[in-house]
């Protein structure tokens, strides 16, 4: 009878190792550099876009595309220690060093769209209407009326600490400065619960109207263009990088048929488009 | 209000309407909890019912680290796994960052200070005698361990629902580590976070639903199982 207990004992264990060794492999084995990392700002993922473009993009090249949406800020540092093989960012300053610095090449303009200061409909501040950015800005500060800023090196968070910038206010430690270091939608969210003010992409925005119950409140200064990039992270540095994927994913981006698709994206389902293509366009003349 | 009932209504409209992405996510959910927290259990009895049994210098610390290691927070060991796992880290070469493999790891790594801890407490509670009678009627070692894990069945099985549920329900260790990638490594808590971030409040609430349900389902069997003995 004992010795039974231990062939039992014996069975029960082979059969978990097997379980586990056969578990893990299954989903794991992957085809060396199929495997294509991009790191994006979450406004990309939470508008729903690249959930349209990844699966054709992978259905035309065969690669499979792990996105990992976080903000510009990080994209860039991931892309900074080759974890990364393309990027789709929005965060013009801190791009250029990014190519400056030799970390990545053939930054492309590929869409944009712009960014709008939204807030309650009660206005505390006064500012809708208001014509620029940094003038609006002036007068939340002035009249104490939060602010709630994303915090997170995010392509939004440069361009409000640009915007802050150009205005003459250091924000940082006022009581009226709340940062949340989450992604647009949940700062949206949170933003919108405790009526406060805040920079906003209008893509994101648009998106989440419906629960938010914030007006847009200042909008169409030029210095409010949200422009996205496609960037490959340069493989002479990090050899391990995928860079027969990382162009083949930038080519696409510029493509016809991609342009195409991001024109006319969630205009049946917001009755505006939520980006502008602009491949092969230059910077300088956007807006105008 | 009308959102949450909206939101359990459309769970129950995605569960049994099988939804192939729901459906997907909840499986690789189960399938990654599940293996982790078989690591775990393999890892956790062997090492509890070592440190259980044995006396060694400096075995007070030992103790103690484990049961620090019961509160271990998610985030942390996911950023000490995506550091660990980066391309360009010590284990680069593995290429297993981003996948369900790496949350598997990481999850193990949660579970098992978790059961190890309450496997040590429920072989240490054991009366001292047992082990004495057990080898004195004959049992080799392995034996005697043998019957040692099965007396103390009850608090392991506790170990097995704590460790599972710990896993299931962890979030920042997996978007870390697994990416939150579509159809590949999206677990039911990453899915929940995302769907949040987006403002769908109602399908964020359904992927909420379905976690808590199949939590429920594992937790019946496992506790059915434990009961099933009348109390001593």
């Amino acid at each position: 009878m004992k010795r039974f207990k231990n062939i039992r004992l014996i069975a029960w264990l082979s059969a978990v190792l097997v379980l586990v060794f056969f578990a893990v492999p299954a989903t794991a084995v992957q085809p060396k550099q199929r495997n294509l990392i991009l790191a994006t700002t979450t406004s990309t993922q939470d508008t729903g876009l690249l959930d349209v473009l990844i699966p054709i993009f992978e259905k035309k090249t065969g690669f499979f595309v792990k996105t990992i949406a976080v903000g510009s800020g990080q994209a860039m540092a991931m892309g900074q220690k080759g974890e990364a093989d393309v990027l789709l960012v929005h965060s013009q300053e801190a791009e250029k060093k990014f190519i400056a610095e030799g970390n990545g090449i053939n930054r492309r303009l590929v869409m944009h769209n712009d960014f709008i200061i939204v807030g309650p409909p009660g206005d505390p501040a006064k500012i809708r209407g208001t014509k620029k950015a940094a003038e609006a800005f002036k007068k939340i500060a002035a009249a104490n009326a939060i602010f709630m800023s994303r915090g997170d090196n995010s392509g939004t968070h440069a361009k409000e600490k640009a915007i802050w910038k150009t205005a003459g206010i250091n924000p940082e430690g006022q009581k009226w400065y709340q940062q949340t270091g989450l992604g647009m939608g949940q700062t949206l969210s949170v933003s919108a619960e405790k009526k406060t003010y805040t920079l906003a992409d209008r893509g994101t925005y648009l998106a989440l109207k419906k629960n938010l119950g914030l007006d847009t409140l200042v909008e169409g200064d030029a210095v409010l263009l949200n422009i996205y990039h496609v960037i490959e992270v340069n493989p002479a540095k990090w050899p391990k990088v995928n860079a027969a994927g990382a162009k083949a994913f930038a080519d696409f981006m510029v493509s016809k048929q991609t342009q195409k698709i991001i024109k006319t994206f969630g205009v049946d389902k917001y009755g505006s488009p939520l980006f502008f293509p602009d491949a092969g366009k230059k910077e300088e003349l956007l807006g105008k | 209000m009308d959102i949450i009932i909206e939101g359990i209504k459309q769970a129950f409209i995605l569960l049994f309407t099988f939804d192939p992405e729901v459906l997907g996510i909840t499986l690789l959910s189960l399938e990654v909890s599940g293996t982790a927290t078989l690591i775990s259990l393999l890892i956790g009895i062997s090492v509890g019912t070592t440190v259980a049994l044995t006396r060694f210098p400096g075995r007070q610390l030992v103790v103690s680290l484990i049961n620090t290691g019961m509160g271990l927070p998610p985030v942390v060991v996911g950023l000490f796994v995506t550091i660990f796992l980066w391309r360009n880290g010590p284990l680069g070469e593995l290429e297993i960052l981003y996948t369900p493999t790496a949350i598997v790891i990481a999850q193990a790594i949660i579970a098992t200070p978790i059961v190890t801890g309450i496997t040590l407490a429920a072989i240490q509670h054991l009366p001292k005698n047992l082990r004495l009678q057990i080898l004195a009627l004959g049992a080799t070692r392995i034996q005697m361990v043998w019957i040692l894990v099965k007396e103390a069945k009850l608090p392991l099985l506790a170990a097995v629902m704590a460790g599972f549920g710990s896993v299931i329900s962890e979030v920042g260790a997996s978007i870390m580590v697994g990416g939150n990638i579509k159809g590949y490594s999206r677990v039911l808590t990453t899915a929940t976070v995302m769907e949040t971030g987006k403002g769908n409040f109602d399908i964020a609430i359904a992927l909420g639903v379905i976690l808590l349900v199949i939590s429920f389902m594992i937790n019946a069997v496992l506790t059915q199982i434990q009961q099933r003995e009348r109390p001593r």
